[in-house]
């Protein structure tokens, strides 16, 4: 047992954002949140990093619901990966990456021995050793992102929550920075966009519509084209083309109405 | 790293307060009146009763009565202005935020011009309570306008010059509508920042106060290297928002006011310091919050000594001096802030 969800719903001005959803990861693997922008894909990761407090359901770590454990406590066990921090403040990377032991220091206590080691194990990890000394505000999209994951390491976390964390790089940095997420040793819980990079790197998708989820299960189960006409409200062929066999997603341009074309036109 | 990080403490712990220590020293030997360091040990040691400082006591005044307590206001009001500049910075993700760019002084000038010209109560400590209470209005004022028009860094800025212009407005009002001439001249002297005047009564105050912050600060350092990345991310770092802010939020009112009643406002020491101070030890608040306060209480210490010998005989409130120093950084961290996005 872990990270655990049970018909979770949060409510604000009158609407479900989140509306029943329930998820168990399966310990080390990588979950894939998929659905169109506010589908509550944002604000179901809330719910599970204790950020906000559910509505109704609970949310809750080896059994132990999140509201009977400290702020601290759960940021010992999970950490959260942002789409896009951004700070005014001259930061360095290794400044950065130290954050993440806030939650393991006392309020008094210089940084300990334990502290050290995990920023560096996060460094290492994440390959950062040649720019622990650079400002954060010199680094590329894809470097911070990178270095809001060593943070998130330096947390020792057994579960890493990420939203959409690829959202603004391209398309290499997408790649490595899902293969290096998908590598940590961790139940990840992803928030993606891209239907095609969520069946490469994931193991299991939930897909989200208006706060519910509408499917559950494995890449090749859940990626088909109905679905994606349903859900996203576009065509796409869908063919096991991806690596390992895995679902290989081709959009199709919108089909026009004879009628709508002439109106565009006129 | 870690060899590093123990030296800079031990220069920070050791050299600071030694650099506080002698800078007040020397400050209170300059003036018209011919004192000498030796002479200020002297006299703090005999009001300490240890032994005879053998100076006349006219020059015993002047430095038991007049330039010590002064100094020491100075430092204190500089440290705790650096100190607010720090949490207010890190709590608002700006960094032009300053009790005085944001108008908290200014609320707290006008409660305390209420309290002094209506004559409620009597004494510093309903002078206190009136600023204090105009803090927390023009705090809450600040907070609810940024918070309305978006909450950007730029529009907290103007929230803050709303709220500024507004309780300036006030107090110009109730100073021209019921002051006479002589509480007029004395009130528009002390809301531009002045120590002169200073009794060991407001130094004990603001000292005692500034103490109690610094404990809190203390406990809440790390909490405040997490709000690096905003609330969020504070929140999934393991601090409880809410909670954290409210209560530094209040501690900064209530310091900023504290030192607004003793001494009027001085602007722009809380913006300045704290980007000097994390030039030098970096932006870890463990290290930030001490050392901004030992550097804003040794630069206060020199302007305030500046702007009372420059001009002799005449004295110039020590704000303008600050302001004069803080007006350019102000603009030069606007400019950076600019090529940083």
């Amino acid at each position: 047992m872990s990270l655990r969800a049970e018909n979770v719903s949060w409510r604000a001005g009158g609407r479900m954002i989140v509306d029943g959803i329930s998820l168990e990861p399966r310990p080390g693997s990588t979950i894939g949140l998929l659905g169109p922008n506010g589908s509550g894909k944002s604000t179901l990761l809330r719910l599970l990093a204790g950020v906000c407090a559910t509505s109704s359901g609970v949310v809750s770590l080896d059994g132990t619901p999140l509201e009977k454990l400290s702020r601290t406590a759960i940021a010992r066990r999970v950490a959260v990966v942002e789409q896009h921090a951004t700070t005014e403040i001259d930061m360095s990377v290794l400044d950065v990456v130290r954050l993440g032991r806030i939650p393991h220091r006392r309020a008094w206590s210089a940084p300990s021995a334990a502290d050290d080691s995990a920023v560096r194990a996060a460094i290492e990890y994440t390959r950062l050793e040649d720019k622990v000394a650079q400002s954060w505000h010199t680094l590329s999209g894809g470097e911070r992102q990178r270095v809001q994951i060593a943070r998130a390491l330096a947390q020792e976390p057994r579960e890493l929550l990420l939203d959409e964390p690829t959202n603004h790089l391209d398309i290499q940095h997408q790649l490595e920075l899902l293969a290096l997420v998908t590598r940590i040793p961790v139940t990840s819980v992803i928030a993606l966009h891209d239907l095609n990079l969520a069946a490469m790197f994931c193991d299991h998708l939930v897909v989200l519509e208006e706060g519910r989820a509408v499917a559950a299960g494995t890449p090749a189960r859940i990626l088909t084209e109905e679905l994606i006409a349903e859900v996203y409200n576009v065509r796409a062929i869908v063919t096991p083309d991806g690596p390992d066999g895995r679902p290989s997603v081709r959009f199709l341009p919108h089909e026009h109405s004879p009628g709508h074309t002439a109106a565009l036109r006129s | 790293m870690a060899r590093a990080g123990v030296r800079g403490a031990a220069v920070l712990w050791t050299g600071g307060p030694a650099l506080l220590l002698l800078s007040t020293a020397v400050a209170i030997t300059i003036g018209p009146a011919d004192i000498a360091v030796g002479n200020v040990v002297a006299v703090v040691a005999e009001h300490i009763g240890l032994g005879e400082s053998g100076l006349s006591p006219i020059r015993d005044g002047i430095v038991w009565d007049l330039r010590l307590p002064r100094t020491l206001l100075a430092a204190v009001c500089g440290a705790g202005l650096g100190m607010c500049g720090v949490i207010m910075q890190s709590l608002l993700r700006n960094p032009l935020a300053d009790p005085f760019v944001l108008g908290i002084s200014s609320g707290a000038s006008t409660g305390a011009v209420l309290v002094v010209i209506l004559g409620i109560g009597s004494g510093a400590v309903s002078l206190s309570a009136g600023a204090f209470l105009g803090a927390l209005c023009s705090f809450a004022l600040v907070l609810l306008l940024s918070h309305a028009v978006g909450g950007t860094t730029d529009r907290v800025i103007l929230a803050g010059v709303a709220a500024m212009q507004l309780f300036s407005s006030l107090t110009s009002f109730i100073v021209m509508s019921s002051a006479n001439a002589e509480q007029t001249r004395g009130v528009l002297f002390w809301l531009l920042g002045s120590l002169s005047g200073t009794s060991w009564f407001h130094v004990g105050l603001c000292a005692s106060v500034l103490g109690a912050v610094l404990l809190v600060c203390a406990a809440k350092a790390t909490a405040l290297d997490a709000f690096t990345f905003g609330h969020d991310a504070a929140a999934s770092l393991g601090v409880s928002v809410a909670r954290t802010r409210l209560l530094l939020l209040v501690v900064t009112a209530l310091l900023t006011a504290t030192l607004v009643s003793a001494a009027g406002a001085i602007g722009f020491v809380g913006l300045v310091l704290p980007h000097i101070a994390r030039a030098i030890v970096g932006p870890g608040h463990r290290r930030l919050l001490p050392s901004t306060a030992l550097a804003g209480a040794v630069f206060l210490v020199w302007v305030d000594t500046a702007a009372r010998t420059v001009l002799t005989p005449q004295e110039l409130p020590v704000g303008v001096v600050t302001s004069l120093i803080g007006v350019p950084v102000f603009v030069f961290i606007l400019y950076r802030s600019r090529k940083v996005r």
